[in-house]
């Protein structure tokens, strides 16, 4: 027993020095996840914050001046152009100068004097619609507090019903607080089973893997020794990106690291158990990394990491259920976010420890089947 | 005189032309015999495709909402069931909030409408709270259901008024227009944003990947010693892999049209060339970094952290470029993808913008031409 784990953790440091020894090598292992996370915490976030609108006021009123002025002043949207004519908005909008186009009809102000309910027109580029929306649910804001001013100020009559909106665990729907926590998954998800991936497949495509199989390495401990190193490497991406989380994008940490941590081991061993699968049925690098790829992006977009999976089709959502990813980003979101325990997790911990026992004694029957 | 330069000239090209076919000729036999670099040009976009096709959406429906009714009166029923018979919501009915409070926390509804024990009465005075308390985690997700909550509450004030008791949402309410995307399908925007992904894996990843197994194995020094030139090895890279580029276009393109029913309302020998210009663009990117890493590891890491992740998060197809601090969307406009998404999604959704398509394509040209002759500088006929 004793034997057998030095010979792991020499196997381990053969695989380290391999990975780490070329300096190439290293520096893709540790500079890209912390620079990703940096580049992406700031770029992957649905909330606007920049919307450049164009206004078409055919009013030319004080009411709709202070409509404008309420969309001039939220911050969020800037005003690209004031606008005469309905052909100027079609090629303001077809060129993509402005996200979108206000139009006040010449009747708003009348209307709003005489009680009567008045429109504004919004037109928005739908090329990218999902943007376009939220633009539009920004619109509906200023809309409401200038209501309520216009309201309070001329004494409307009839009952009102007022909208109070509350988020849970992220107040102010901000995209980052989730988005960051569940790059620490994705990030060392991709790195770690190409790497897994490629580690078996190097040695056969160079002809040193036969030479392992000379040595008194039993096949269990051939894998342990893949597995092992692998796994740290993940495990020090993974701190990296989390040190970026915490003190650069400083995101709250509503949970506990131990918490974490637990459910980052369990992801790790499921996502090595795939790697070191795929490295057992690949002959080249070549086609590791193709299987690597094959199996990443339906990790990679059927994790809820950028589409919620309750918007996938019922079909899809119960494929998801073998994708470690979704419970690694699952887990780091709950815990960031909510704070969740062990305990709320475990419907999260334990499909990890299947995926990870069936991948790694499938690839450890994969060794031995190929061994013998 | 004259006549025997120009002989040599034209016998100088024939011969050329040979070898860069010869070399296609051993690509392409290359390719037959490894199913895996088949495999990468047409399952991974096959893959995707679907994957994209029918696993993706961002549209809402059927958000599980607790309906809480702390003491039910008809005019607050009426607003619950509202909620029930939404397409967007599959509301369950509960009188305490506790017990809403419950069902979230176990992560079994996504929202809770509250409408507290005295709201019936205040409605009757004339000012009503309803509360929408969303899970925050999936921001946009929840951003969304607070819009269509916002939605169904006001179509229920206009049923009311309709019926001629007055209730207010608000004197000036929005009409809203999607252009392009009339019914608002998140598919019209996934589906181009697809094409860019499967463009750049095949070429930027299988370019690179194929070019470093030379390195790796040494056939490239091989080849050195032949009087074939770095620019005809080059070219005979390029071709076969553009052509398979192709293919997968073409793959992406009838999906798009016949699978998803994503209108193409831009000329298709437009949106060809665009996509033909984007393609050598990340062909010489494969080209450059296979040569300068020499190893199929290094050469598949960098790939994908310089082309296929930046393709995904930094061309605007899913996130807004306008919206990311200055830093990023200074980064975004060396990204080839970004003019890439601009110009599929205005092809496939507004037409033939020219105001858009030009300086966009002129751009990927520009960037086809820099990389490719940075890729002829790199690859150089001796050892490292």
């Amino acid at each position: 027993m004793f034997e057998a784990i030095l010979r792991i953790l020499a196997l381990t440091r053969k695989e380290l020095l391999t990975v780490l020894k070329d300096p190439r090598s290293r520096f893709s292992l540790l500079v890209p996840p912390v620079l990703q996370c940096l580049i992406f915490g700031y770029a992957a976030s649905y909330d606007l914050n920049d919307v450049p609108y164009a206004a078409l006021d055919q009013d030319r009123s004080a009411a709709s001046r202070e409509l404008l002025a309420g969309l001039d002043g939220s911050g969020v949207f800037h005003r690209v152009a004031t606008l005469d004519s309905i052909e100027s908005l079609k090629t303001c909008i077809n060129n993509q100068r402005a996200l979108l186009v206000i139009q006040i009809a010449q009747d708003f102000e009348r209307r709003l004097q005489s009680d009567r309910p008045a429109d504004i027109q919004v037109i928005a580029d739908g090329r990218n619609s999902n943007t376009a929306g939220t633009a539009i649910l920004y619109v509906g804001t200023v809309v409401d507090a200038f209501n309520a001013k216009w309201r309070s100020s001329h004494g409307q009559p009839g009952a009102t019903i007022q909208i109070i909106n509350r988020a849970w665990y992220n107040p102010n729907l901000e995209t980052r607080w989730a988005m960051i926590p569940s790059l620490i998954g994705t990030l060392t998800m991709m790195q770690t089973l190409l790497l897994t991936a490629m580690s078996v497949a190097r040695e056969r495509e160079q002809g040193t893997f036969d030479q392992l199989l000379v040595t008194p390495f039993r096949p269990v401990e051939i894998m342990a020794g893949k597995a092992l190193p692998c796994m740290l490497i993940g495990a020090v991406q993974a701190t990296n990106v989390l040190l970026v989380a915490q003190l650069w994008f400083r995101i709250p940490l509503a949970g506990s690291f131990v918490t974490l941590y637990a459910g980052l081991i369990l992801f790790l061993l499921a996502a090595v158990g795939i790697g070191l699968f795929i490295s057992s049925i690949a002959a080249t690098m070549q086609q590791a990394t193709l299987y690597a790829f094959v199996l990443m992006m339906p990790f990679l977009l059927l994790s809820g990491l950028t589409t919620p999976i309750s918007s996938m089709p019922r079909g899809v959502q119960y494929a998801t259920l073998i994708n470690p990813l979704r419970y690694a980003i699952e887990i780091a979101q709950r815990v960031y976010l909510e704070g969740a325990g062990l305990d709320r997790l475990i419907p999260d911990l334990w499909p990890m420890a299947v995926i990870a026992a069936v991948t790694l004694s499938a690839a450890s029957w994969m060794f031995r089947h190929r061994l013998e | 005189m004259t006549r025997a330069a120009d002989q040599t000239k034209h016998n100088a090209l024939i011969a050329r032309a040979r070898r860069v076919l010869a070399l296609v000729k051993k690509e392409v036999r290359q390719m037959v015999r490894d199913p895996s670099s088949i495999a990468m040009g047409i399952v991974l976009p096959v893959i995707l495709i679907l994957l994209f096709g029918y696993g993706l959406s961002l549209d809402v429906k059927n958000v599980k909402v607790a309906v809480v009714l702390e003491n039910p009166s008809p005019d607050l029923t009426d607003l619950a069931c509202g909620f029930q018979l939404s397409p967007y919501f599959d509301a369950q009915l509960l009188t305490s909030m506790p017990q809403a409070q419950q069902l979230m926390l176990n992560r079994e509804v996504d929202g809770i409408i509250l409408l507290q024990s005295d709201a019936a009465r205040n409605l009757k005075m004339g000012d009503a709270q309803v509360q929408v308390v969303v899970n925050g985690t999936d921001a946009n997700h929840a951003r969304i259901v607070q819009g269509y909550a916002q939605g169904a509450i006001g179509q229920w004030t206009a049923r009311r008024a309709a019926e001629g008791r007055s209730v207010n949402v608000g004197p000036v309410t929005v009409q809203d227009r999607l252009w392009f995307n009339e019914a608002n399908d998140s598919h019209y925007f996934l589906v181009p944003g697809l094409i860019v992904l499967v463009m750049t894996l095949i070429g930027a990843f299988l370019t690179a990947m194929v070019m470093a197994r030379e390195w790796e194995r040494g056939t490239l020094e091989a080849l050195f010693v032949t009087p074939v030139r770095v620019d005809e090895i080059l070219l005979g890279k390029i071709i076969p892999y553009f052509a398979q580029g192709m293919v997968g276009l073409v793959l992406c393109l009838l999906a798009a049209k016949f699978l998803f029913h994503v209108p193409i309302r831009g000329s298709v020998w437009l949106l060809a060339g665009t996509s033909m210009l984007y393609l050598l663009v990340a062909l010489s990117i494969g080209l450059v970094i296979s040569s300068l890493t020499k190893s199929q590891f290094v050469a598949s890491q960098i790939t994908l952290l310089a082309t296929f992740l930046p393709a995904m998060m930094l061309s605007g197809f899913l996130f807004d470029i306008r919206s990311m601090p200055t830093a990023v969307r200074l980064l975004t406009y060396a990204m080839p993808a970004r003019y890439y998404v601009a110009l599929l999604q205005t092809l496939f959704l507004a037409g033939d913008v020219w105001g858009v398509v030009l300086p966009n394509a002129a751009v990927l040209a520009g960037m086809a031409m820099a990389l490719l002759l940075l890729a002829r500088l790199v690859t150089q006929k001796k050892l490292a």
